[in-house]
């Protein structure tokens, strides 16, 4: 693992933020949201703040830009120091000077960050009509000069396209070109490739880095993902409840980590060697798929589209207590093949069985009692639950479906709550009075009450921090272990599936690269396009939980 | 987007075709003698037999129904059994009072409610928005010839302001059609302006808290210019849905208005042939309003898709 090792001994700070206290609006009394921050960055300088969701990472960056929500949140203390300048001293007008120009910023996710009614070339030349006076066809040279300086391809046309015409990459290029187009000494990029798979991640983090080096630009970065952290930053932040608890530069935080919050964080980062696989025992298979195809948009009335194929030719076997994991990038049909198994969707053609049950050709009606053998997990439990239902009501309502009695029911959903390590008592609360693990596990709960045979789980661990994940994880392998349920766990996380499943099979383009056991894919990649997936995964030669280089065991 | 438009007009036809099945339907299977309902109760049976004649009774249902919708793709849509005049030229007297007005009163409405809406949203929870609530349930609440007496008594005869009632063509004198339509549209558009700036509010209110007004912001550009340029283009569909119904259901609702202020407009034809059974009247009249319906459905359509490059049918 190469890390950063550049010196900022004598460099002036570009940012120093001191002291900021940040508080609830009209609420002096309550817990501040961040709590006398400190920290400086210089010019050249990446700084990345690391933290579990809700500790104060993009509160810190908001107030910088001066973009808290005023009816929620407001700073109480404090100085926020750009060159010198408070920035807390400006007034609404001389604050949307500096923007841009001074201080940028980009966001998490590139799809609603951009105007969706406006092309991306007229979000861009807004900036040069907000802050500097120049001819048109200057502004308009401007722009596509920075577009090609984010290695946009074909400016011309993208210039003129709207944000939905493009790739995700592409999008967060035009954020990124939009933020750095008047070269503002400071760009804050709060989560900037969260949203984007590991290989356009990685061109967006070097590209990051390249802009940086020509412009020495001072670089604010937000993430949770210490693979990214141990990539591109100089120096770290760890935060936790609106306070910070460690600062050091990157290889003396992920050697020595003096903080006990620091090394908990670490040792939760799920590592990339795949855990030792389970014995395979002769038993029956509990969903067996083949052949399985789904074509979308084929031509209808007046319409003549070409079809895509979303999944063809996909073939696999999970038997009971174990686990598959489908990995592979947005648009590679994942999801499409999890939607079909559960029928949600259609397939256009091939045979999917649950235990001996052919269920991809059942008409709707004959289908229904036969959905509680497979039951799945979605991504995001905060839009997963319906949020007007108490838990008892989301748990109890596929067994009362399928004729069970009422009593019964809730008796069970007692025993569930128990099962997936939450209180008795939630059993009366409303989803948005748990946190996202606690959903997740409601969530897992309600999927168990139905007690299937198959278990899908669609990226179930994605939304959720390392430490959560880390427990959701377990708490999964040891309901497998009770109940003997077979686990299909889709994700796009190579980390997470190295975690949790026996096997896996990769995906590209709506086909099946590779499958085989998790610890021949993962170390043993034959397919070039798994090798370039697991070569993409940040910080992949470092062991976090270990504080050690990953090859310093076997060495 | 040339195709598109070509797909949804195509499909219109077969919803104009069931409503022109339906009005053709309506006068032919009433109850009793068609020809004895338009001759009326003191009828001999030679008028009654002149009567079926003139109108192909006699002929079987499908041929009458060719030969009606032949009639009407001539612009012919029968005689009013009351004035002996023919019914389009009829509407084509009375339709453009009708249009001048609800135009007028659409845009009024927008120049009032969508600004009121946008600055309730960005005040949110402050007098402001607070003072737009209020405006917005009182709009909806109090009766429309309440509110035209109301105006009558206040700008006509108490001071004297403007005239009572009345119409002038615009063609005419467009000062004298402005200061007699006013009072009229303001009345009418009370309605129009609750309603647009209540759904104008909500969808702000909702694109507001979106993650590209939050860039817009980012970039520096001023509020209005976050409001009115990144928000409001994205906040307009629903708004836009509102404006369309309204202006359909303007044309085919302004029958109290016209009673109130004495205007000669087919909200007033309308009232008439129901009171007197003028049967071709009252079917031309259903004939188009539809089509004015089906056709203000289709434009507004269109013009979603103009507004957000996303929508493609």
């Amino acid at each position: 693992m190469k890390f950063s090792t550049k010196s900022f001994e004598g460099i002036p700070p570009v940012l120093s933020i001191e002291n900021l206290t940040v508080g609830l609006t009209g609420n002096p009394g309550a817990k501040p949201v961040l709590n006398g921050i400190s920290f400086k960055i210089r010019a050249g300088e990446t700084l990345c703040l690391v933290g579990e969701s809700g500790s104060g990472k993009s509160v810190t960056s908001l107030a910088a830009m001066g973009l808290l929500p005023k009816s929620a949140l407001e700073v109480t203390g404090g100085k926020i120091l750009l060159q010198d300048r408070n920035l807390l001293d400006l007034n609404g007008r001389q604050m949307r000077d500096m923007r841009a120009r001074h201080l940028s910023m980009v966001f998490q996710e590139p799809m609603t960050a951009l105007n969706p009614v406006m092309r991306v070339g007229q979000q861009i030349e807004e900036v040069l009509n907000t802050h500097v006076k120049i001819s048109a066809k200057e502004k308009k040279q401007r722009v596509l000069d920075i577009m090609e300086q984010v290695h946009l391809p074909d400016v011309d046309r993208i210039y003129r396209s709207y944000p939905h015409q493009l790739s995700g990459g592409q999008r967060q290029r035009i954020m990124i070109a939009m933020a750095l187009i008047l070269e503002p000494q400071l760009l804050i990029a709060d989560e900037p490739t969260t949203a984007l798979d590991v290989t356009t991640q990685r061109q967006i983090l070097s590209l990051i880095a390249e802009l940086q080096a020509k412009h020495g630009t001072a670089v604010l970065f937000i993430t949770h993902d210490m693979g990214v952290v141990a990539e591109i930053a100089d120096t770290v932040q760890v935060m936790k409840h609106g306070e910070l608890v460690e600062q050091a530069p990157v290889e003396t935080l992920l050697r020595n980590p003096q903080m006990d919050y620091t090394r908990k964080l670490l040792q939760a980062v799920p590592s990339l060697t795949p855990r030792p696989a389970r014995e395979t025992a002769p038993v029956a298979s509990a969903l067996t798929v083949q052949g399985l195809r789904k074509v979308y948009g084929s031509s209808g009335w007046l319409v003549n589209r070409e079809p895509t194929n979303a999944a063809r030719d996909v073939s696999f076997e999970i038997p009971r207590g174990r686990t598959l994991g489908i990995v592979g990038e947005s648009g590679s049909g994942k999801s499409t093949v999890a939607r079909c198994i559960m029928r949600l969707i259609d397939p256009t053609e091939g045979s999917v069985k649950v235990g001996d049950l052919e269920i991809a050709t059942l008409g709707r009606a004959a289908l229904r009692p036969h959905r509680r053998h497979i039951q799945i997990v979605f991504q995001d439990p905060f839009r997963s639950l319906n949020p007007r239902w108490t838990v008892g009501r989301s748990l109890v309502e596929g067994p009362l479906n399928c004729g069970e009695d009422k009593g019964a029911a809730m008796t069970r959903a007692r025993e569930l709550l128990a099962l997936v390590g939450l209180p008795p008592d939630a059993i009366d609360r409303y989803p948005h009075q748990f946190s996202g693990g606690q959903r997740q596990r409601i969530a897992i709960a309600r999927a168990v009450a139905m007690e299937p045979d198959v278990l899908v789980a669609d990226e179930a661990v994605s939304a959720l921090d390392v430490s959560v994940q880390d427990q959701v994880l377990k708490l999964l392998d040891e309901l497998q272990q009770k109940l003997g349920i077979a686990i299909l766990f889709i994700t796009h996380d190579l980390r997470v599936a190295a975690q949790i499943c026996d096997d896996v099979l990769v995906m590209q383009k709506g086909r099946v690269v590779e499958h085989d056991t998790a610890a021949n894919v993962l170390g043993n990649p034959k397919h070039p396009y798994t090798k370039a997936l697991i070569e993409a995964a940040p910080g992949r030669d470092w062991d976090f939980a270990n504080f050690r280089e990953l090859n310093a065991a076997s060495a | 987007m040339i195709g598109y438009i070509f797909r949804r007009v195509l499909a219109v036809i077969p919803v104009i075709t069931i409503v022109a099945v339906f009005v053709f339907l309506l006068l032919r299977l009433t109850p009793g003698d068609p020809a004895a309902i338009i001759a009326g109760d003191a009828a001999t049976p030679a008028q009654l037999e002149k009567i079926r004649t003139s109108l192909g009774l006699n002929d079987p249902l499908p041929v009458q129904f060719a030969t009606w919708v032949k009639h009407l793709f001539q612009g012919d849509l029968g005689i009013s059994l009351i004035s002996n005049t023919s019914v389009s030229s009829m509407i084509a007297d009375r339709i453009w009072p009708t249009i001048n007005i609800a135009v007028l009163t659409i845009i009024l409405s927008v120049l009032l409610a969508v600004p009121m809406g946008v600055l309730a949203a960005w005040r949110h929870r402050t007098w402001v928005d607070y003072a737009v609530m209020s405006f917005s349930v009182l709009g909806f609440s109090v009766p429309v010839f309440v509110i035209g007496y109301i105006f009558i008594q206040v700008f006509s005869i108490e001071l004297r302001w403007l005239p009572v009632q009345g119409y002038t063509a615009p063609s005419q004198d467009f000062a004298k059609f402005l200061s007699k339509a006013i009072l009229p549209c303001l009345t009418l558009a009370t309605i129009y302006v609750a309603l647009i700036a209540r759904m104008t509010r909500a969808s702000m209110l909702e694109v507001l808290g979106e993650d590209f007004v939050r860039t817009a912001r980012a970039k520096g550009v001023s509020e209005t210019v976050v409001l009115f340029r990144h928000a409001l283009q994205n906040a307009a569909v629903p708004i836009l849905t509102i404006i369309g119904t309204g202006f359909a259901l303007l044309i085919s609702g302004v029958v109290v208005t016209e009673s109130v202020f004495n205007i000669p407009g087919i909200g007033r034809l309308t009232v008439d042939a129901i009171l007197a059974r003028d049967y071709p009247v009252i079917q031309a009249m259903i004939l188009l309003t539809s089509a004015l319906y089906v056709f203000i459905n289709l434009l507004i359509d269109v013009s979603y898709s103009l507004i957000d490059p996303r929508i493609r049918y």
